[in-house]
């Protein structure tokens, strides 16, 4: 790996770092735990859906970065330089709390209506700056429209506010959904198949 | 203080001895064995517990050296689990407690796992990856509480090990066996389901299956389904990691005991400059030592059992943890 500039940061999967322009570059890294047939394959097809539903993201109306160039496992992107939302959401005033979960309930229900599902929505993949919300990371984003997968996508960000925003959970969902259903116009099945979804895996024992 | 710890929430009826130093006593155990070809039986299970429980509790006893009137507190496993099980457990801690004059407190059951895990590896805040028969969940500790980051949308990895070997014919439990079998194999492609910290095994028990009918080696089928099923849960384990800016990592549950799973989680620490530690083979399944170790801390930190029964669907994030 070629690496000439400042590391910015390091995901699950990638390392991040600003080249010499300015330019944010996503590395997927090789993962040695990972046998070479299942690893290269991830990593090649992960960082071509990553591009190209950035892309498509940004145009149909939510907020992305935007994509320069892609190589087999690196995408050059626009460096968005604020804050990771799971940093400030636990501090910030109660008002402000529910205006951003709301926007990303829309956020998310214009992805959904253009038969996008993110697949890995917490607030580590959201970052803030001057007060507008990015989505980053759509590695494990797909093309879908059907119920299950959006319900899912749902259930996971559900899962990162109960886990990280515990205090402010039935705030964060209750505005989430709201904006949700400004911008997806099949929100009522989505939602209700979200508690079937939350009854298998969690509780069961087997 | 010395307390006695009864697990039983599925397969295993155990019983530990933990004194509040953290020495491990005793920890007896026996196992329901379903028959070749079954799944567990709830209430199969529950009549072994109760034909079991009298032999593990002298067996406990012997082995720690000590008397039942020297025990100070008596802890039960109050789930989550299968209630059947779970009632004999409680019955017969209610029992002793009554016999011997000594208070009572529910534990929940993967708190146990985890705490035991901290106590015999020294593990301080890690991300907890826990593998067994019925459960897989990513946990980590936040605010006052352990929290589930990530878990599995439909069946267990043990469960999903299990029943893929049920289905082509190797005995119970599956997942050694896979494991012995899986030395020999190479790679055949099977799908490779992660949802950001959750994921799904049916599909992919399914199309293993599917491959063995067609005719593929048993061996190269064993091999892709733990290098696959593997590489998700090591992923999962990694992406709570990065999410919760952690450093440690816990392996707990009866899967710990594989050896290819621990030396991915291995590797993975090591590339990001973190501690891997996994529960001794001892306590990594389902144990008495556990509940009678988590007893100490749930005691010790004020907490009380209100109500005496089951609690089937108990969840790890309904429970204050003060002693962290
Ligand atoms: N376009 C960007 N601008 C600024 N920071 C970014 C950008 N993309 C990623 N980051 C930072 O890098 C971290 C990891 O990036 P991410 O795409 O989520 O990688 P991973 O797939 O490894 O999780 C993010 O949490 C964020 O802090
Ligand atoms: N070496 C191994 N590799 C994979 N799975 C294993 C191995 N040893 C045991 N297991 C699995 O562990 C599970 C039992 O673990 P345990 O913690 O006792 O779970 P439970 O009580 O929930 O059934 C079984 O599903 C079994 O197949
Ligand atoms: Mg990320």
């Amino acid at each position: 790996m070629d690496v000439t500039g400042k590391i910015i940061g390091r995901g699950a999967e990638a390392i991040l770092y600003l080249n010499d322009n300015g330019v944010l570059v996503k590395n997927r890294i090789k993962k040695n735990y990972r046998i070479e047939e299942i690893d290269t394959i991830l990593r090649r097809l992960r960082t071509r859906h990553e591009a190209r539903i950035l892309t498509r993201a940004k145009r149909v109306g939510v907020n992305t970065p935007s994509v320069i160039d892609v190589r087999e496992y690196e995408i050059f992107m626009e460096f968005i330089d604020g804050k990771l939302l799971k940093e400030v959401l636990n501090s910030t005033n109660s008002s402000k709390r529910r205006e951003f979960a709301r926007e990303i309930g829309k956020m998310i229900g214009k992805l959904h209506s253009a038969g996008i599902i993110h697949g890995d929505l917490t607030t580590s993949n959201m970052i803030l700056k001057d007060d507008k919300i990015y989505f980053i990371d759509f590695g494990l984003a797909l093309h879908s429209t059907s119920v299950e997968d959006r319900a899912v996508d749902l259930y996971l960000l559900h899962q990162a506010y109960q886990s990280t925003h515990f205090r402010y959970v039935k705030e964060l969902w209750r505005n989430t959904e709201k904006g949700y259903m400004e911008t997806f116009k099949d929100w009522d099945v989505v939602l209700k198949r979200i508690e079937q979804i939350s009854k298998r895996g969690r509780y069961a024992k087997r | 203080m010395i307390c006695l710890g009864i697990e039983s929430t599925a397969h295993t009826f155990g019983i530990g001895i933990v004194s509040d130093k953290g020495e491990i006593l005793a920890n007896a155990r026996d196992t329901y064995k379903p028959k070749l070809g079954f799944g567990i039986i709830p209430q199969e299970a529950k009549q072994h517990h109760e034909m079991v429980k009298e032999d593990v509790l002298q067996r406990a006893l012997s082995e720690a050296g000590i008397r039942l009137d020297e025990i100070d507190l008596i802890s039960f496993s109050q789930g989550p689990g299968l209630p059947p099980c779970l009632w004999t457990g409680l019955e017969f801690a209610k029992k002793l407690s009554k016999e011997n004059k000594k208070p009572l407190i529910g534990v929940n059951h993967p708190i146990g796992h985890i705490e035991i895990g901290r106590l015999t590896t020294g593990a301080r805040d890690p991300v907890i990856l826990y593998v067994s028969g019925g459960n897989t969940q990513v946990i980590a500790f936040a605010s006052g509480r352990y929290r589930v980051f990530g878990e599995t949308e439909d069946m267990a990895i043990g469960n999903a090990l299990d029943t893929f070997a049920r289905r082509v014919g190797l005995p119970h439990p599956g997942g050694p066996e896979i494991e012995r079998l899986a030395k020999r194999g190479k790679y055949i492609k099977l799908p490779y389901v992660v949802k950001g910290m959750d994921l799904s095994f049916s599909g992919i028990i399914t199309a293993a299956e599917k491959l063995f009918k067609s005719g593929e080696k048993l061996e190269d089928i064993c091999f892709s389904l733990q290098e696959t099923c593997f590489s998700m849960l090591t992923e999962i384990t990694e992406r709570a990691m990065a999410h919760t800016g952690k450093d440690e990592v816990l392996l707990a549950g009866g899967v710990a005991a594989n050896k290819r799973l621990t030396e991915m989680l291995n590797t993975m620490c090591k590339d990001r400059e973190a501690k891997f530690y996994s529960v001794p083979m001892e306590y990594s399944g389902d144990n008495g030592a556990m509940i009678a170790w988590a007893g100490i801390l749930a005691y010790k930190s004020g907490q009380r059992t209100k109500e005496f029964k089951p609690l089937s669907r108990w969840r790890i994030d309904e429970v204050d943890i003060k002693w962290m």
